[in-house]
């Protein structure tokens, strides 16, 4: 039987980074797309907005920024990573760090971007 | 070489677009921190998306400092994906033939998508919008 690689902290940053990575890169296209229509006027535009008011377009804009704290967290940790050794050494303790920093920073981001729900 | 447990080794050996690639990757991503992140909170957070309409982009993009702002965010975020989906092919997609299609695809998406994010910054005139109202 063929066993799956379970890699730890180190392959786990990765495969998010990536996730997160294409997941705000699609996100980036449709957004390009949609400000383009601005050029078409004040009416076209704002009439395509409600979209954005809906709850699951919401609930993918909290999904987004927490797309894109990951991948800016991580970013910093490959970065350290590529160029000090010392970094190196302790990856996975700074995948925690990276993790611990998410929460921090996201929580109150995700509550506050809700608060025409509420 | 391995990779140090975080993202690819530095391709020093191939040299020429790979290590530019890496280096981009690196210097991008910093500037994108703190050019995406500061978008986000000004759109979603001080702001929510309700409050953000044609008005709100105008009043914006009176300023030039936001024009530049705006453009830059749009290159280096799309040049930094497009980069990252450039990998991701030359990692999953392994026949000559997909690959080939994958990447002018790709290359295609890049070049639209510069092209009409660019057009909307830099031809907004929202004057020519209130003179089509008031010729009416």
């Amino acid at each position: 039987m063929q066993r799956i690689y379970r890699g730890r902290e180190g392959m786990i940053s990765w495969a998010l980074h990536r996730l997160t990575g294409l997941g705000v890169l699609l996100f980036l296209i449709i957004h390009i797309a949609d400000i383009y229509v601005i050029g078409y006027g004040p009416e076209e535009f704002d009439s395509l907005l409600f979209i954005y008011d809906t709850l699951g377009f919401r609930l993918m804009e909290v999904g987004l920024v927490a797309a894109l704290y990951y991948h800016a967290l991580n970013g910093v940790r490959i970065i350290l990573i590529d160029f000090w050794d010392g970094a190196a050494l302790i990856q996975r303790k700074l995948f925690y760090a990276v993790v611990i920093g998410f929460f921090v920073t996201f929580i109150p981001t995700a509550i506050l971007m809700l608060r025409p729900l509420y | 070489m391995l990779s140090r447990g975080g993202g690819r080794a530095r391709p020093a050996d191939a040299g020429g677009l790979e290590l530019f690639s890496w280096y981009f990757f690196r210097v991008s991503g910093l500037a994108l921190i703190f050019l995406a992140i500061f978008h986000v909170v000004i759109m979603h957070v001080v702001n929510t998306v309700d409050e953000i309409n044609y008005a709100f982009v105008a009043d914006r993009w009176s300023s030039p400092f936001w024009k530049v702002y705006d453009f830059l965010l749009l290159t280096l975020a799309l040049l930094h994906g497009i980069n990252g989906a450039r990998l991701s092919i030359d990692d999953y997609v392994r026949s000559g033939g997909w690959r080939v299609a994958a990447h002018t695809t790709l290359w295609m998406i890049a070049l639209i998508f510069m092209i009409i994010g660019g057009l909307a910054i830099v031809t907004f005139d929202p004057a020519a919008f209130e003179a089509a109202h008031a010729g009416r």
